[in-house]
């Protein structure tokens, strides 16, 4: 019962937001969609242990390649997910290959490089991305049955459904035998590498995974929105989510999903209450989070208990 | 004869310093070596240098008759060496159970599994079991390792190396920083392993050495100044000198 608390918690969130927010479904898919790029996020970095102020790549790449790929191929959004999906994999093995390499400060310094490149690489290629204008791309009925309305019903469902998906196979993979080895190599390369594990292919293949996971998120956030643009690729995009994911916790599935809504709600309602200084009552909620809970929201029930909980 | 580890000329610099200069050094199946010498005399570089953490700027490896110089450490902790860290060097965020059981899956080649669970196997379980049970380990089993004391570290890193089942242990200061009351723990465990293993103990614990080596390797600069039995070497003058006249007691 304790186990399934946390699911059944989410689930009533989710019912919550479709029944309370009905005129704003857009806002409350876009929590959906962050949530699933700050797990991404939450795999590589919070799990692995992998520095990364660069998961827009990934993130970009799935929004662009499944908006393309509905424009000149196949319109179906499951599909769709699975062509972000590739390319967020794609993106993040062959970066990766390089990058697994290094660690620390200069980590940071090539992962944010590679989302630079790959969103001037967008921009210059404006025949094929609209460039700076966006790619504005019509997709078809999910799996051929739900069309996407304009109140955003279809888009909540959809994303609330793709979002359990990816949520239930992250809960298997942190369990997993692959997701051991990575607590163990963000505690210590070191030993990993005392043990005969493969330190660096074992990186590259977080790094590969948690990529495709942001390709789906971006290739959902283009087809709620049916519209890409640069900012997919975005450095604001990363920080934002890395944000969100110290604010709820690392290295704990929940903790992200904690965050993004705390976050995202905070964003809404301080910008609609001042639009010019709402970035003020952000910062303001990192600051407390960080200064009183460094080990994120989700820490809070275990520092009532009194001492900390692992 | 059966061959185990072999080193030839094994020399390693660092810049304009050699910390290893010709090193010769057999360590056959079955071996009970110890490697002592006083601080600085290379012992730890020349762990290092077997276990492929550094690459010996000259000088072969060989392990089983196949060369093994140019193997990265995880290829040779493959290959069954294996070794403790002098400072210890654990998943700290981790409990003692499932440091032993990364160590054990990644030994049966079970990490890039995404789709079973990580304690799901009894066998795994029942190893784990029993290798805590061999080191006292069993009632901090759930503990997470940061918070233990030193010396319990030190039985869990002992622990994590046998998990491996390696058929060369090299003991980085096996006892460093561990209380008196609980070096039997380690002495028996050292002395509880398969007949078959080769161990190469550095250590500066001469009661510990003494009883666990059969054979003892000094080290002073880089070279072997001797080797022999425990009873030639306390009898030996120059290692009396070192010992008696130099930092060490």
């Amino acid at each position: 019962m304790k186990r399934a608390l946390p699911f059944i918690l989410l689930l009533a969130g989710t019912a919550a937001m479709y029944l309370l927010m009905p005129y704003n479904l857009a806002f409350a898919t876009r929590i959906l969609v962050m949530g699933i790029f700050v797990l991404s996020i939450d795999l590589v970095l919070g799990f692995a242990g992998i520095a990364t102020l660069g998961q827009a790549a990934m993130y970009g790449a799935g929004a662009y390649a499944a908006a393309l790929f509905a424009a000149h191929a196949w319109a179906e959004p499951v599909a769709g997910l699975a062509v972000g999906a590739a390319a967020g994999a794609v993106v993040a093995l062959l970066s990766g290959l390089v990058l697994m390499r290094a660690s620390g400060l200069t980590l940071i310094m090539l992962t944010i490089a590679v989302a630079a490149l790959l969103a001037e690489t967008a921009n210059r290629a404006r025949d094929l991305t609209g460039g700076a204008d966006g790619l504005r791309v019509a997709f078809g009925p999910v799996l051929g049955l739900w069309e996407f309305d304009f109140i955003g019903q279809t888009g909540f469902c959809y994303a609330a459904a793709v979002g359990a998906c990816v949520l239930g196979l992250l809960a298997l993979v942190a369990r997993s035998p692959f997701g051991l080895s990575l607590r163990g190599l963000q505690s210590s390369p070191a030993r990993m590498a005392a043990i005969g594990a493969p330190v660096y292919p074992r990186r590259v293949a977080a790094y590969t995974l948690g990529g495709a996971i942001a390709g789906i998120a971006g290739a959902l956030s283009a087809q709620v929105a049916g519209l890409v643009s640069l900012e997919t690729f975005s450095f604001t995009l990363s920080a934002e989510a890395l944000v969100m994911l110290i604010l709820g916790g690392t290295g704990r599935l929940w903790g992200a999903l904690l965050g993004t809504v705390l976050f995202m709600f905070a964003h809404h309602y301080a910008a609609a209450a001042d639009p010019f200084n709402w970035l003020f009552a952000i910062g303001a909620l990192v600051m407390v989070v960080v200064f009183v809970l460094p080990g994120g929201l989700l820490s809070l029930p275990g520092a009532l208990k009194g001492g900390r909980h692992d | 004869m059966t061959e185990g580890l072999v080193v030839r000329g094994l020399s390693k610099r660092f810049g304009g310093l050699v910390v290893s200069d010709g090193l010769d050094f057999d360590l056959p199946p079955g071996a009970r070596k110890a490697l002592i010498g006083p601080n600085g005399a290379g012992k730890s570089t020349f762990a290092n240098l077997v276990t492929g953490i550094h690459a010996p700027s000259s000088g072969s490896i060989r392990f089983d008759g196949a060369d093994i110089s140019d193997m990265d450490e995880t290829a040779r902790v493959r290959l069954g060496i294996a070794k403790t860290f002098q400072i210890t060097t654990l998943f700290t965020g981790l409990t003692v159970r499932e440091n032993l059981r990364l160590a054990v899956l990644e030994r049966e080649r079970r990490g890039f599994r995404l789709f079973c669970r990580a304690d799901g196997d009894p066998e795994v379980e029942a190893e784990i079991a029993a290798l805590m049970d061999q080191l006292a380990l069993e009632p901090l089993a759930d503990r997470v390792v940061e918070r233990l004391a030193y010396g319990q570290q030190r039985l869990v890193e002992l622990a994590m190396t046998l998990a491996l089942k390696p058929r060369v242990l090299i003991l980085d200061e096996p006892a460093a920083g561990v209380p008196g009351s609980e070096t039997h723990l380690i002495t028996d465990a050292i002395e509880a392993l398969p007949a078959d293993l080769a161990v190469l103990i550095i250590e500066h614990d001469m009661e510990l050495v003494f009883r666990v080596a059969r054979s003892i390797v000094v080290l002073v600069a880089g070279r072997i100044l001797t080797e022999g039995t425990p009873a030639q070497i306390a009898s030996d003058p120059q290692v009396r000198e070192l010992y008696l006249g130099g930092a060490h007691g």
